[in-house]
């Protein structure tokens, strides 16, 4: 197999396209850089110089409020000049190919890309055409990857639990579309999770999904047992009913958060989203909003990974 | 014109003789009299064997002509030492009118160089709805009956055409994939696709297919060939079903007797093919299937794609790669590894082909066509842009090293290739 793509000859982060493959010392690095970053979020100025004078495109061809808006405040507070690209309504439309777009940013004159694309390994496919200069940031393809919200997650984790490699983490719901629980799954593994755990039908896990190292659980409640971190997936609308699931109802009575199938997690146990949330269908409002969530904090800590990746690549 | 081919090693994979030896032409034909030669070939080093036959090379004519063109692809098939092809009908139009596939095989025949046997398109325009009038498209040229990569999804228009195939004796060429299942699929559904996120193709998706298939065989009596399988419960579906004696025959594209889901890497592009890149296990039990005999024939699989089909997101990158030059190199590799002597490799892209189109040529004996290749099977063989003649240059192997090269390639009796 080719060498990862994200890394340059040295080794170093020169694109962030997936958790899968980055050694724990990068991870580290990402998580501790991210920490020192907190501090500037809370800060009457919030900002510091380090992309002063880059510019960073945020290139989405899938729309997106949330994520391309903490990536922008994130750049901001790096003092990057931000340009939004809304493709959706713009080239695409017209027939541009996706390299072309790229091309034609790439001669304004761009430092970082952020991608999101419909498209699983769209991102890589930039990343193997931009100058070397340039470094590719993958915030969501397909059910791929989603790096800087599986960096967040485990930041969120970190912060609350300290020592990864006594834990037990739960992560509910759609598996088989989410590019959400594969960048935390390999983020976990990576940093020495010794029992992470799936749970959901069969109709919402992808084939193999054990070779990603994790245990598989149907029954909800036997998969919260003693775990210190669950992690609830968005259920996207159009999946509530079909052939993947008969309703929203019936998927909430089986793998909806309730506080009684909560309490079987451990005492101090944290419940985390990538938002936006269902309540009701995944997630019950008493649970989203009781003392162990922590999806709110999960929002501001991703502006601070969001910067510390964004200054890693830029320096390397 | 007669030739005289001297000084190398003659290969019959159809008697399964082996030797130094020479072989006359005359009249286009293979001959047994030593008469005086137009021309004397001195094969020394070279291997002399029946020209290739490839089961499935799409000539991208008519309606992709910026892919490819007969021109091209012809002479591809022919550096590639393929004499005869045949092309499924998957072409823009399809191959559903008597006057679209004589008019291929006009263009064909004036560039006087492979042989070109159309496959006509089993419903019209491919839909899986109505039967294309098949005697028609016979008396055009057609060789059998096909839905290229669409497959039909209602069993029943699948029965009766069957059936009305069986009724006149013409084959029909299918390959077998449940299209509700196949449904946005993309990749083999397993541990890579769920890595990659990429949407799969369940292994089930062909074996129910061709479960149905071969109980609507075993109904009608229809002689079928199943185009490309992909996996090893095909392989075992294929074995029961030739035990028991039904008529019918596969063949594998040489890329998935090489290759597997794991080579699709960091979304290689070049890796998007139909059917999908499966398993280790589904490469292994192919490449043995092929071993003992329950997979007939090697094919190219040839489908020029160009460059702006391939640079994009592995789901939107379009199917396909370029097959013909490679298949000598990739079906000796195959024997290689399976160590089986030349004879053995070489039946699966000459002599069983030929079975199943029924045809002549694709053996050196007296009064057959001289449908002859002459090749170094330890020359090297780079795979490069530049070192390929068709006009689709993508490939999994792009880069890639293989021993196989073709110096001189003879159909009917002329010398149309050589290098």
């Amino acid at each position: 197999m080719q060498r990862n793509p994200q890394l340059n000859e040295k080794g170093e982060l020169q694109h962030l396209l997936s958790t899968e493959g980055l050694p724990r010392e990068i991870l580290l690095q990402i998580l501790d850089t991210a920490e020192s970053f907190a501090g500037v979020t809370e800060r009457e100025v919030k900002k510091v110089p380090l992309l002063r004078g880059k510019s960073v495109f945020n290139l989405f061809f899938e729309p997106s409020t949330r994520t391309r808006t903490t990536f922008e405040i994130a750049a901001k507070r790096l003092s990057a000049d931000v340009i939004n690209l809304n493709i959706t309504v713009s080239s695409q439309s017209k027939g541009e190919s996706l390299l072309d777009t790229v091309a034609n940013l790439s001669a304004m004159q761009a430092d970082i890309f952020i991608v999101r694309h419909e498209f699983s390994g769209a991102p890589f496919l930039i990343a193997r055409h931009v100058k070397p200069h340039e470094h590719v940031i993958n915030a969501g393809d397909g059910r791929h990857a989603h790096p800087t919200q599986g960096l967040l997650d485990l930041f969120t984790i970190r912060h609350y639990k300290k020592d990864f490699t006594r834990l037990t983490v739960a992560i509910v719901g759609d598996i088989l579309h989410s590019r959400v629980a594969r960048s935390l799954i390999h983020g976990l593994t990576t940093l020495g999770v010794p029992e992470v755990r799936v749970i959901a039908p069969q109709t919402l896990l992808p084939a193999g999904v054990e070779a990603l190292g994790v245990r598989v659980f149907h029954d909800m409640r036997e998969g919260l047992k003693d775990c210190d971190v669950v992690v609830m997936l968005r259920l996207q609308n159009e999946r509530m009913r079909g052939a993947l699931l008969p309703s929203a109802q019936e998927y909430f009575k089986h793998y909806g958060l309730s506080a009684d199938k909560l309490a079987l997690a451990r005492r101090d146990a944290i419940v985390m989203h990538p938002g936006p949330m269902n309540r009701g269908v995944e997630i019950d409002s008493t649970v989203a909003d009781g003392p162990h969530s922590v999806i709110l904090p999960q929002v501001t800590f991703g502006i601070a990974v969001r910067m510390a990746v964004m200054s890693i690549v830029a320096g390397n | 014109m007669r030739l005289h081919i001297k000084n190398g090693r003659v290969v019959d994979p159809a008697s399964g003789k082996e030797g130094a030896g020479e072989i006359f032409i005359a009249d286009g034909k293979i001959s047994n009299e030593s008469g005086k030669a137009d021309r004397v070939i001195d094969a020394k080093g070279l291997v002399v064997a029946p020209g290739f036959i490839d089961l499935s090379a799409r000539l991208r004519e008519p309606g992709y002509e910026y892919k490819a063109t007969l021109e091209s692809e012809m002479g591809a098939a022919l550096a590639g030492g393929v004499t005869s092809l045949a092309c499924p009908p998957d072409t823009d139009p399809p191959l559903d009118e008597p006057g679209l596939v004589d008019m291929l095989r006009r263009r064909a025949k004036a560039l006087s160089r492979a042989r070109v046997y159309p496959i006509g398109a089993l419903t019209v325009k491919l839909e899986g709805e109505t039967l294309t009038e098949m005697g028609q498209l016979t008396d055009a040229g057609c060789v059998a009956f096909s839905q290229a990569n669409v497959p039909i999804a209602d069993t029943q228009v699948l029965w009766r055409a069957l059936q009305y195939a069986a009724t006149f004796g013409y084959p029909v060429w299918l390959r077998v994939e449940d299209a509700s299942l196949a449904k946005g699929g993309v990749s083999h559904d397993g541990e890579v696709a769920t890595r990659l996120g990429l949407p799969g193709i369940p292994s089930f998706a062909e074996t129910i297919a061709l479960a149905t298939l071969l109980e609507l065989v075993r109904a009608t009596r229809a002689r079928v060939h199943v185009c490309r399988l992909s996996t090893a419960g095909g392989v075992e579906l294929m074995r029961r079903a030739k035990q028991e004696g039904l008529p019918v025959t596969c063949d594998v594209g040489v890329h998935h007797v090489h290759l597997c889901d794991m080579d699709l890497g960091y979304f290689d592009s070049q890796c998007r093919l139909e059917p999908p890149l499966r398993s280790q296990r589904d490469r292994d039990a192919l490449s043995r299937g092929l071993v003992d005999g329950v997979v007939d024939c090697i094919c190219s699989d040839h489908t020029p794609v160009d460059e702006d089909g391939k640079h994009l997101p592995f789901a939107q990158a379009e199917p396909g790669a370029t097959g013909l030059e490679l298949l000598l190199p990739l079906t000796l590799k195959w024997g290689q590894a399976n160590k089986l002597g030349l004879a053995a490799t070489l039946a699966r892209i000459t002599s069983e082909p030929a079975r199943v189109l029924g045809v002549a040529s694709g053996r050196l004996a007296p009064g057959a066509p001289a449908d002859l290749v002459l090749f170094d099977p330890a020359a090297p063989f780079k795979v490069a842009p530049e070192t390929l003649k068709s006009q689709g240059k993508n490939t999994p192997f792009l880069g890639h090293e293989l021993a196989g090269r073709v110096r001189t390639t003879i159909v009917a009796g002329n010398v149309v290739h050589e290098q």
